[in-house]
């Protein structure tokens, strides 16, 4: 029965990834189906998921990409097949995809790091646009990976050094010095892009993804770039306790290393009486690893009122700090020393006991002039009753029994008395502060310890009883005991080394920062080690890309996907949304024509990284603009105003053939305002316009321009369809400069997608009138397609038709403000003689574009 | 990634319980009630827990504890993180997140859950699509559920998830096209004994309930932004206008949403609204002692500060407390030894006080410990850094929206060290002051 119902789901399931036409449907098939935890399903699963990972929707390829974790952990056999999988997806440019794949590439086969190479520079340009969750997964893998690839950005030996402020900010000009005899580093470009996209990151609202770029910065940034995440990662501190809690603990491991990092910062991590108890015991360990001479009066007086806290434990954390600056910052330790003596009076226990703890250990720094404060913690020993407080001062006081020769004998009369009563431990102290002073004054103290001695010897206790008879042993003369009882003294009262207080976050740099490892200080199950820098990078050309293959068949497969995606929505989305979709596929379109010319030259790495967008965190959709305005070669920039009449204030401005941001209706243009006065210009803005039924989108006003300075603002101008010049005033605070911007007919279009059919179909349409032609005479070296559709493209932008026959071109776009279709075909005949034919309803358009384009064409 | 989660209630009941993988028995928490027993408040719980095989990452929100199961190496953030898009979530949709409203809406929650994580990792965070998919219930969606049989769930993917703003929904309309922005300020100080500012920090944010047709554009504007000194965006915003022109341009998400928070830095230095004159001694030797407290405000611009709220932690000897308020009431339980104070509105010209006496335990000595004074209070109409919103344009849609700002400061921690008089130099008491400003 359940076999069978087993059955018919999984042949439901299968069916629906396969067939349904509701995209969600297919998707929660293959989730269904992934969840049945069955062993005999596997190979159905597998199908399924090869079946879903081809899916032309980027939602079902996501959900294939967890179902490969799902299958994994259900048959790891399949590891061979699902790594295709994943090297299939891996190369998926949608942003939805990015994040899921890349966990699935972690859980299965994170060593494969040779899949990330092709796809390391489309990871790093989408990083910003994909969801949060997906960008903490790629940062980690990405920092792994970097650390693989990359060579060390820090300079030899400067590696821990980082309290060594001095060394810090000369770098630069001990970089310049150095670099004359070695080899100079220079950062891989890749190295840098990661970074670069990275940064913005920081602002995310997403704790966990400002936490993994900062652990980026930390592991892979040049030391002197790495100061830029500390401001986030205080202002993380403002978020949810624990998330504080997982922040302190980073933050105390980076500060041990790196003082100067956080030290702006100090008063961020004062204490709260609100504070939950391990809160504030991080805030004090980061204080104390901040402590330098400089600041230490203030930390002190801070730690002051922390002793006071009714908090004890938090208390007793304090007075731990007091000595570890005490200890670490010279200048200051006589003060804490005199401090923590008054805390001895105080009425609560645990913080008594713990002075006396700490204060036991300082002696130790320096025990010459201490003997007060010996004889003052001796008198103190009746009323603590902390063991460890008591076997502190039993020990101190053994230490330095010669400093103190009266009282020692005395507190080892008491001891006797109370020594069945006491702690173990306590009593352990108790026997070698006896051994201590038989060697040194066994006038006094013989038979008190020879009484000791018999008493542990019947302790309970069985570490007692041994010490007892190792003691004996060691300092008693018999005839057995030979060689050793000579040494007695040396061993006992041998010049003990100082113990040094140390931070317990110092070792915890051996885990990347922000792991679940570094939080629990072990490691945990699946944490992967961060390897070394390799001392000499491995070919970086491994990354490039061909850029052909980049747009190839991916791309239409994914125009289609987003007509489907319009047409799933079924409710008619609105207008910017829709625009945006179509404006897709246009650019789409561009891209696929405009990779021609980039062919001929092989591209060097410089070329791409202009052509990426730097970060675009703004437009989601950025990332298919900028390509295609790149490829179009020098952009032709007109000046607006020059800087002689412009009284300083110069402005050009150029068409950047993108969809208008602001109304789809509407042109858009760049205006590149710069100031060649030796005076900074304010309030820039645009004034009154003519006609005044002009539609612009005028730029925000910019408070100020520098001299020497220039700023990019975009607009958007609606000419109705019309070469009729936009006339408009520039304004500044003081000035107005009238300017106009008159437009190329061919700017007033946008290009169109069809296909070969549509194009013929619509021409049939747009006969008679609204035809125009001529013959024209090309220069030879125009004759081919490629340089045609170079030379149309230059004037008019149009997309280019894929055309079947060679000697025809064939070029569709709209106009802007109206819409209508505007359709140019050039028909090659013999001798370099062409027909252009321009068919469109705006016939005043068509007789302009036409003059220009074969301007163009014979020109050249 | 996350394995399982449940939901422990104040008296240590699991009393929900979600598993994304297989099974997890419930006896792992066993571990967390462990490590919640040595904890002596509730909040000293610690957030990571190993045990043996697994790993146990919680939250405490609204006195529920969220604790997930982890299996393998995480980033604890992520955990952490996503568990309080969970809480916020629930918030979102049943109003307040508690243990009855859970049970109340436990088919809802389950639905969420499965639809926030695939397989452990998360899938759909974002308030507008998870609403698209499962529909927030309503009385009257509940009974016509019950009637017909049908669901909340949703049969289409969300739009959002395949556009290129994820976080807004498609195809929505209002008749009233509105949007509203709260300016919410909260200043952190610590005041020493003396009354000189020991740190003193601004936190804000900027809610924004949006509800408008189609696809708006926005674009925010601020009069001085120059005093924003670090910020964090909803992820709407566009990062790059903001590098370059300190504006900030958006399409927002549908509905409720934290648009950005920001902190101003301390060199603009914060002009706290409140002062505290406060006298508080203890004779060695006698059973009694004083208690003397005056409130004024301070630097307000003339705006009333309102909803204030003073409460003490009194040092443990103290017995009880026979106070006098000028105005309000106070409370002391003699149990936790918590003094508060409700002062509401404090009228210039009159200062509220409270002044009286303690009675100590007999024959205890001085308490050495030093009382803590929290405040809060909010001002309205006001955002005590000075930051003004200087105008919003809304572009792609052709409507006229209704636009309203508003201001706010809170007190966040506030902090003040009292002087015990008569203590020697280690006497000496930290109070916190918490200032709330709207």
């Amino acid at each position: 029965m359940l076999e069978s119902s087993k059955e018919s789901l999984k042949l439901e399931a299968m069916k629906r990834i396969v067939g349904d036409p509701n995209q969600f449907i297919r998707a929660s098939a293959l989730r269904v189906l992934s969840s049945i935890r069955v062993p005999i399903i596997v190979p159905i699963m597998m199908l399924a998921i090869k079946e879903a990972a081809a899916d032309l929707s980027p939602y079902v390829r996501k959900t294939s990409a967890h179902a490969i974790q799902k299958l994994f952990s259900l048959d790891a056999d399949q590891k061979e097949q699902l790594i295709e999988v994943i090297e299939k997806l891996l190369k998926d440019k949608s942003t939805l995809v990015a994040g899921s794949v890349v966990m699935a590439f972690e859980e299965v086969c994170p060593d494969r790091i040779d899949l990330i190479h092709k796809n390391y520079r489309k990871l790093c340009n989408l990083l910003v646009d994909v969801e949060e969750w997906g960008q903490v997964v790629i940062i980690s893998m990405l920092t792994r990976y970097a650390r693989t690839q990359f060579t060390s950005p820090w300079k030899e030996g400067a590696m821990f050094d980082e309290n060594n402020e001095k060394a810090f900010y000369e770098s630069d000009s001990e970089e310049k010095k150095g670099h004359t005899e070695e080899k100079p580093y220079i950062m891989d470009p890749d190295h840098r892009l990661l970074l670069r996209n990275t940064k913005p990151l920081l602002q995310s609202r997403n704790t966990a993804v400002v936490m993994s770029v900062a652990q980026l910065y930390w592991h892979l940034a040049p030391k002197h770039e790495v100061s830029i995440v500390t401001k986030s990662l205080v202002r993380l501190l403002r978020s949810h306790r624990e998330v504080q809690y997982i922040v302190l603990q980073n933050i105390a491991t980076m500060s041990i290393q790196r003082k100067g990092m956080f030290e702006p910062f100090m008063k961020s991590f004062y204490v709260r009486s609100t504070d939950a108890t391990h809160i504030k015991t991080l805030k004090l360990e980061i204080l104390t690893n901040l402590a330098n001479e400089a600041n230490i009066s203030t930390i002190l007086r801070e730690f002051q009122t922390y002793v006071k806290s009714q908090d004890k434990a938090f208390a007793a954390a304090t007075i731990q700090a007091i000595g570890r600056c005490a200890t670490n910052i010279s200048e200051v330790t006589d003060t804490c020393l005199n401090g923590l003596v008054l805390l001895l009076s105080n009425r609560d226990e645990t913080v008594v006991a713990e002075s006396v703890v700490v204060i036991k250990k300082l002696l130790q720094t320096q025990p010459t002039q201490h003997s007060e404060i010996i004889k003052h913690m001796a008198k103190l020993f009746d009323n603590i009753t902390v063991p460890m407080a008591r076997a502190s001062i039993l020990w101190l006081i053994g230490e330095y029994c010669e400093r103190v020769p009266k009282i020692a004998p005395d507190v080892l009369r008491k001891m006797a008395k109370s020594f069945t009563a006491e702690e173990d431990i306590v009593k352990l102290q108790t026997v070698n502060l006896a051994a201590k002073l038989y060697l040194t004054n066994s006038k006094q103290t013989k038979l008190l310890t020879q009484y000791i001695l018999n008493l542990g010897k019947y302790d309970q206790n069985y570490d007692i009883r041994d010490r007892t008879r190792f003691i004996r042993q060691l300092i008693v003369p018999s005839e057995k005991s030979g060689a050793l009882n000579k040494y007695a003294r040396r061993i006992l009262l041998a010049p003990k080394p100082a113990p040094v207080l140390e931070s317990s976050f110092k070792d915890r740099d051996r885990f990347q920062l922000g792991t679940l490892s570094h939080s629990l200080n072990s490691k945990a199950t699946g944490y992967q080690e961060l390897s070394d820098w390799p001392a000499v990078a491995p070919d970086q050309s491994v990354r490039n890309v061909e850029i052909i293959e980049a747009s190839g068949s991916d791309s239409e497969e994914e125009s289609s996907e987003s007509e489907k995606t319009s047409s799933d929505s079924g409710k008619s989305s609105s207008g910017s949304e829709q625009s945006s979709s179509e404006s897709e596929l246009e650019q789409k379109k561009k891209k696929k024509t405009k990779k021609v010319p980039q062919k001929k030259s092989k591209p060097t790495a410089a070329d791409r990284y202009s052509e990426i967008p730097a970060v675009c965190w703004s437009l989601r959709a950025s990332f298919f603009f900028p390509v295609t305005t790149s490829s179009f070669g020098p952009v032709k920039t007109y000046e607006l105003l020059h800087h002689m009449t412009g009284k300083g204030l110069a402005a050009k401005y150029h068409f950047p053939r993108q969809p208008c941001l602001y109304q789809p209706s509407m042109v858009a243009v760049q205006v590149i305002l710069s100031n060649s006065s030796d005076h900074s210009l304010e309030e820039i803005h645009i004034g009154d316009r003519s006609p005044a039924s002009l539609s612009i989108h005028c730029f925000n006003t910019i408070e100020r321009l520098e001299p020497e300075a220039s700023v990019t603002v975009s607009m958007g101008i609606d000419f109705s369809d019309s070469t009729q010049a936009a006339n408009f005033q520039l304004c500044t605070k003081e000035d107005q400069f009238s300017v106009s911007i008159q437009p190329a007919v061919g700017e007033l279009l946008m290009p169109s997608s069809m296909t070969e059919q549509d194009f013929c179909k619509e021409q049939g349409k747009l006969q008679g009138m609204n035809e125009t032609s001529a013959t024209i005479t090309m220069e030879t070296a125009n004759a081919s397609s490629q340089a045609i559709s170079k030379q149309v493209l230059s004037v008019a932008n149009v997309g280019v038709v894929s055309s079947s026959q060679n000697n025809f071109s064939r070029f569709a776009g709209r106009t802007v403000s109206s819409g209508a279709l505007v359709l140019v075909s050039l028909e090659l005949k013999e001798s370099s003689t062409a027909l252009l034919t321009i068919n469109t309803e705006k016939t005043v358009m068509a007789s302009m574009l036409l003059r220009d384009i074969k301007q163009a064409l014979t020109q050249a | 990634m996350i394995h399982s989660l449940f939901l422990v209630n104040a008296s240590g009941d699991i009393f929900l319980e979600k598993h994304w993988k297989s099974v997890v028995s419930r006896s792992v928490c066993d571990y967390f009630f462990e490590a919640q027993e040595r904890a002596t408040e509730p909040e000293n719980v610690p957030p990571v827990i190993p045990t043996p095989h697994h790993y146990l990452i919680s939250v405490l929100r609204h006195r529920i504890y969220f604790v997930a199961v982890i299996q393998s190496e995480v980033p604890p953030l992520f955990v952490i993180e996503f568990l309080h898009r969970v809480v916020d979530t629930f918030q979102d949709y049943f109003g307040v997140c508690t243990e009855a409203a859970i049970k109340d809406n436990v088919v809802v929650v389950y639905e969420l859950l499965e639809e926030m994580l695939d397989n452990g990792f998360p899938l759909a965070t974002e308030s507008n699509i998870l609403k698209e998919l499962i529909k927030p219930p309503t009385i009257l969606r509940t009974m016509v559920n019950t009637i017909t049989g049908s669901t909340n769930v949703g049969e289409q993917l969300p739009t959002g998830q395949l556009s290129v703003v994820p976080w807004r929904r498609t195809g929505v309309k209002y008749t009233n096209n509105e949007a509203y922005f709260d300016v919410v300020e909260e200043i952190d100080a610590i005041i020493d004994k003396s009354g000189s500012t020991i740190t003193a920090e601004i936190q804000g944010v900027i809610d924004a309930c949006v509800k408008l047709t189609g696809m708006p554009d926005l674009t925010l504007s601020f009069m001085n932004p120059r005093l924003l000194d670090d910020v964090s965006f909803h992820p709407c915003v566009r990062f790059k206008r903001w590098e370059a022109e300190r504006i900030l341009s958006f399409i927002p998400p549908d509905g409720n949403f934290r648009l950005l928070s920001y902190h101003v830095s301390s060199q603009n230095l914060v002009a706290i609204p409140v002062y505290v004159k406060h006298n508080i001694t203890f004779r060695e030797g006698s059973s009694q002692g004083r208690f003397d407290l005056t409130l004024g405000p301070k630097q307000t611009m003339g705006k009333a500060v309102e909803s204030v709220l003073v409460s003490s932690q009194l040092p443990r000897g103290v017995l009880n407390a026979n106070l006098n308020p000028s105005q309000g009431t106070y409370t002391f339980d003699p149990v936790t030894k918590l003094l508060s104070w409700d002062v509401g509105k404090i009228n210039p010209q009159k200062l509220p006080s409270l002044k009286g006496t303690m009675s100590l335990q007999a024959g205890a000595s001085k308490p050495d410990e030093n009382p803590t004074i929290n405040i809060q209070f909010k001002i309205q109409q006001m955002a005590i850094s000075g930051l003004k919103v200087n105008r919003l344009d809304m572009y792609g849609e052709k409507y006229k929206p209704f636009k309203g700002i508003k201001y706010m400061t809170k007190a966040g921690k506030f902090q003040r060290c009292v002087w015990i008089a008569g203590s020697d130099r280690y006497y000496t008491n930290r109070a916190s002051l918490i200032i709330v400003t709207s």
